[in-house]
């Protein structure tokens, strides 16, 4: 079994790796570029705690193999505050409305919210539930993780769609 | 709950992925999404020495439609695309309705309709809205060519008519004649994004008031998505009133032959046929209707 060379782009940064064809993003995420804001959770696509996107659009890392997304873009939760001081309005509003708690599944809620505030800049709240639906909270707080995607739309129109006011997401 | 190791190899085209079928035999797996192969992998359900990904091939992704050849559907086309694709939305609304509740998010964004057909499951979302429109699928392999339609591609749980060294290239649905309906109502225990405990796929061609033809598929009660003959027998050449329906959604849970497990119980299942062949009866009655006055 050999290595295959891969190259991805990780939070606007180009890597090129080694990896076995049986290691799945969420690991050469978390274990090879030490980004272990996703987390990993069910590994059966289940529970959303590993979503990332790859060229815009969410995934579960546990169910997607290293080599099949090369020469793709990833964003990870960590490329939503790429400073790691300024938060990412998705970020403010989980955190002004309580929807953490124990914040392991808020990585992968994030990256949902983010890609359904793109698709929907203006979702009601069936289609914050729906565009969550891939997502578990075993906290079970679930209607301020609502909210703070309700209040995090508000945020981002007032920013013009610009996420971060100005700054790309 | 890690892999075990595996060979990984993602031909450019369908010829170099037939030839790799045909050279390292039963131990190779193909990959769309990974969504379904890759948990079973990870479960030890599955250990192919060789995965084989289809991503890498020009096109294969494709969702073309006309009204001469109808809609197809490549292989490597998302789950998502499929769902909010026009065409499909306008003239197939039941089978991008599938599309659009089967899983969650993010496995529409990674898995695609050919997979979920060429998984097998009993329960798959797309497989009886697409049987029961009289689909075919394009298999290709080492001879060429052919099309297999939905009623004989399914054989048991996890087994299909596909040869080893076949691939599931394309689904093909006939452009719906006028006047005809189609409705697909399912039932999960985790809202809709859980594997379907019951599934109903129909279509309905109308003269009128008149059924000329029906097509109803069960999903989840039977070893594989089961056609309710008797069912389509009863409602052809009569009139679809309410207690019509009503009648065939009994005569639908008599036909089907469920069984019992995490998902839910048999004698529910076989309730819940009966309501969901009903509403999706309603429904696609609805919409033939509305498409019979509409050209």
């Amino acid at each position: 079994m050999m290595k295959h060379s891969i190259t991805l782009t990780v939070n606007g940064d180009r890597y090129t790796l080694a990896v076995f064809p049986w290691r799945t993003l969420n690991e050469v995420l978390r274990e090879d570029l030490n980004l272990t804001g996703t987390k990993r959770g069910c590994g059966t696509g289940d529970c959303g705690a590993c979503t990332v996107m790859v060229d815009g659009r969410t995934v579960s890392s546990c169910l997607t193999l290293a080599v099949d997304v090369d020469g793709k873009e990833i964003l990870t939760v960590e490329g939503l505050a790429p400073d790691g001081e300024r938060l990412h309005p998705i970020q403010e509003a989980f955190i002004e409305k309580g929807a953490i708690q124990c914040g392991f599944c808020t990585p992968g809620m994030e990256m949902s919210a983010l890609y359904l505030l793109s698709n929907h800049p203006r979702p009601g709240e069936r289609e914050i539930r729906h565009g969550l639906s891939g997502n578990l909270c075993r906290c079970t707080g679930y209607n301020k993780i609502v909210e703070a995607v309700a209040e995090a739309s508000r945020r981002m129109e007032k920013n013009n769609g610009a996420p971060g006011g100005g700054r790309k997401p | 709950m890690t892999f075990p190791k595996f060979e990984y190899l993602a031909p450019q085209t369908l010829d170099e992925a037939i030839s790799i079928l045909e050279e390292k035999g039963p131990e190779v797996r193909v990959m769309a999404g990974g969504t379904d192969l890759l948990v079973k992998m990870r479960q030890g359900l599955l250990k192919p020495r060789t995965v084989v990904s289809l991503k890498r091939i020009q096109g294969l992704d494709k969702i073309s439609f006309d009204r001469k050849d109808g809609l197809r559907i490549g292989a490597t086309a998302l789950l998502a695309d499929v769902a909010s694709h026009p065409s499909v939305r306008s003239h197939y609304p039941a089978v991008a309705y599938a599309a659009s509740e089967t899983a969650n998010v993010q496995i529409r964004n990674m898995g695609t309709v050919a997979g979920n057909l060429c998984n097998a499951a009993p329960s798959a979302d797309n497989a009886p809205v697409l049987t029961a429109m009289g689909a075919c699928v394009v298999l290709a392999g080492p001879r060429g060519e052919r099309c297999l339609p939905l009623d004989a591609f399914f054989l048991g749980p996890g087994l299909t008519a596909m040869e080893p060294s076949e691939i599931l290239t394309e689904i093909r649905v006939p452009f719906p004649r006028r006047g005809t309906g189609t409705s697909y109502q399912h039932l999960s225990a985790r809202g809709k994004v859980d594997i379907s405990a019951v599934g109903v796929g129909v279509m309905l061609r109308v003269e009128g008031k008149t059924c000329r033809e029906a097509g109803i598929i069960l999903g989840a009660v039977a070893p594989t998505p089961l056609r309710a003959r008797r069912t389509e027998k009863l409602l052809v050449g009569k009139s679809l009133t309410a207690d019509l329906l009503e009648r065939a959604g009994r005569s639908a849970a008599a036909e089907s032959a469920p069984i019992s497990d995490v998902r839910a119980t048999a004698s529910y299942r076989r309730k819940m046929v009966a309501v969901l062949t009903r509403r999706a009866l309603s429904e696609a009655y609805e919409r033939a209707r509305r498409n019979a006055k509409k050209r």
